[in-house]
């Protein structure tokens, strides 16, 4: 199958925005979702919804087994040893603020560090600011290379015997880095330090091993890998995971409640209070035999091409700026001189082309770029090149509409 | 020239005008209300000061960043606010509000002057905030001026 092809297989893209195709370029923000994951879903609520892990009755069992059938799909996803160490959540900032409360709060304190990087989505930097007030702990951050890459002797420096968490993204929503996680780990670990990686720009996009990296948390979205919005995960090491505690309380995830005190179920669903997510879950599921059936690393391939060839185009218009280094993953941020991102966004939705405009929730990098804001084209595996045609002719048209003013 | 029509009602010329001529840009050095305020959804930020003397603004200035609607939006208000009795800058700013989302104006002798330019914005409301972010810094200020003052 080709992009083209792909892209029939995704309802919502077959349609015109103001006069024009739908060219959609901000799968980074959020992906869409293929008729397969929709139908899977409409199946779970016209057939079989029920809550899971308690009736006794068939449709509960047929929830049950579609939840933790999912379970068992993302384990195999991101090459977990078992279904232990895969906790549903409801995306990656809540799978980053239960690392952040439960294990963070229990093991920091003053003189601790916690070390991240300028270029964390504000779900990777906030949970930590938070832990290092409550604890006592400092949060220090790796410096950037000047294209916005991390280099490993950086992470040298930055990383001592006193930082016990070192939390950073494995793909940029910015700047596209592909970051070196698994480096990353391993100085981490010989400082006796435990890594968190943010895959919320990774897990869509290539393949992703846990166990190859050795990180000891990896969380990640669903709505951004073709799944509904509210659903994610958090995959643990099994030993971390069993003497976290959890930080939601309720239904579903005790073993006995007493009168004054209580004990927990066992893994993952100790961290599940609550019914959970199931059709979010299921269609997580579905996501991924989607995802695989296609093949990650055809995936992968697909978008750095079409990066590239949006670099390329990018290259022959003048007064444009684009943002992290060459090498990256399937994304292009930039920014025209003389129009500001907001109203490049406005003109190309104008042509029906779909970007984001704004700090794409990383602040602290808006800072280090030295820019309030910037206009942002991501790919997935169902834009094309003639996508990137379309929206450079829309830039194009963007940069002249402004272009008379400031003449 | 012309884009497209729709383009057009948004970018209309006097906005172009105020974004690329800003009036009232600048600080006020001496006896004024300072006001900071955000977009936290793209980041812009605007710096408003105002000067109020016996009950009236007699002087406003902004600075800061941001998009043509935003910084259009910040040139227009501080000249349409200058001379006015804080009650009637806050009514102005309570029907810009519904002009921008395309609602009815109540007070049908107001007298917009340029800002009418900006109603185009109710036609895209991903760029309403943006219109309406310097309308929130005069807003605040002049709360806040009016509760010093009937302390």
């Amino acid at each position: 199958m080709n992009a083209k092809e792909i892209r029939e297989l995704f309802p919502v893209l077959n349609q015109e925005v103001n006069g024009h195709p739908l060219v959609y370029l901000d799968s980074a923000a959020t992906s869409q979702k293929p008729k397969q994951v929709i139908d899977v879903i409409e199946d779970y609520y016209k057939r079989y919804n029920s809550n899971v892990h308690r009736g006794v009755h068939t449709l509960g069992t047929l929830a049950t087994d579609g939840y933790e059938g999912a379970r068992e799909k993302i384990r195999s996803f991101i090459g977990a040893k078992s279904t232990e160490e895969i906790v549903f959540t409801r995306g990656t900032t809540t799978a980053i603020n239960l690392v952040a409360s439960s294990y963070g709060r229990a093991n920091l304190g003053p003189g601790d560090e916690i070390v991240i990087t300028p270029m964390e989505h504000h779900s990777n930097i906030i949970p930590w600011q938070q832990v290092a007030k409550a604890t006592g702990a400092t949060l220090k951050y790796i410096p950037l290379t000047a294209d916005g890459r991390i280099e490993l002797t950086d992470v040298e420096q930055t990383i001592t015997d006193k930082t016990k968490i070192v939390a950073v993204m494995q793909v940029s929503n910015v700047l596209g880095s592909v970051n070196p996680v698994k480096e990353i780990a391993e100085i981490a670990h010989r400082h006796g330090a435990v890594i968190l990686v943010d895959g919320a720009q990774s897990s869509p996009h290539m393949k992703v091993d846990v166990q190859d990296l050795d990180c000891d948390f990896f969380a990640f979205s669903g709505h951004k890998m073709c799944a509904p919005t509210g659903i994610g995960a958090l995959y643990g090491k099994k030993s971390l995971l069993e003497k976290m505690e959890p930080v939601e309380f309720g239904g579903e995830m005790i073993d006995f409640v007493g009168d004054y005190e209580s004990t927990w179920k066992e893994l993952p669903w100790k961290f599940e209070g609550g019914t959970p997510i199931i059709a979010g879950a299921i269609g997580l599921g579905a996501a991924i035999d989607f995802l695989e059936d296609i093949g990650l690393d055809r995936i992968e391939e697909h978008e750095k091409a079409i990066a590239n060839y949006a670099l390329q185009r990018l290259d022959e218009v003048d007064g444009v700026d684009v943002y992290g280094p060459r090498e990256r993953a399937g994304l292009v941020t930039f920014n025209c001189h003389d129009v500001h991102p907001h109203d490049v966004a406005t003109v190309l939705d104008s042509e029906g082309v779909a970007v984001r405009a704004g700090h794409h929730c990383a602040q602290p990098l808006m800072r280090w770029l030295d820019v309030t804001a910037t206009a942002r084209a991501s790919f997935y595996l169902y834009n094309t090149e003639e996508d990137v045609d379309a929206f450079v002719e829309a830039l194009l048209k963007a940069k002249e509409y402004f272009g008379h003013v400031f003449r | 020239m012309s884009l497209d029509n729709n383009l057009d009602t948004l970018y209309r010329q006097v906005i172009m005008d105020h974004y690329k001529n800003p009036r009232n840009r600048g600080e006020i050095t001496d006896g004024s209300l300072t006001v900071n305020m955000n977009n936290p959804t793209c980041g812009d930020r605007i710096q408003l000061q105002l000067k109020v003397e016996g009950g009236n603004v007699s002087d406003a200035k902004f600075s800061g960043e941001g998009c043509s609607i935003s910084l259009s939006s910040a040139s227009m208000m501080t000249q349409a606010v200058k001379g006015l009795p804080i009650e009637k800058a806050l009514s102005l700013s309570e029907q810009f509000s519904k002009l921008v989302q395309g609602n009815d104006i109540d007070d049908e002798d107001l007298d917009f002057g340029d800002i009418e330019a900006l109603q185009g914005v109710s036609k895209f409301p991903a760029r309403i905030k943006c219109a309406t972010l310097a309308w929130k810094a005069l807003e605040k200020g002049l709360n806040e001026e009016k509760e010093e003052t009937t302390e």
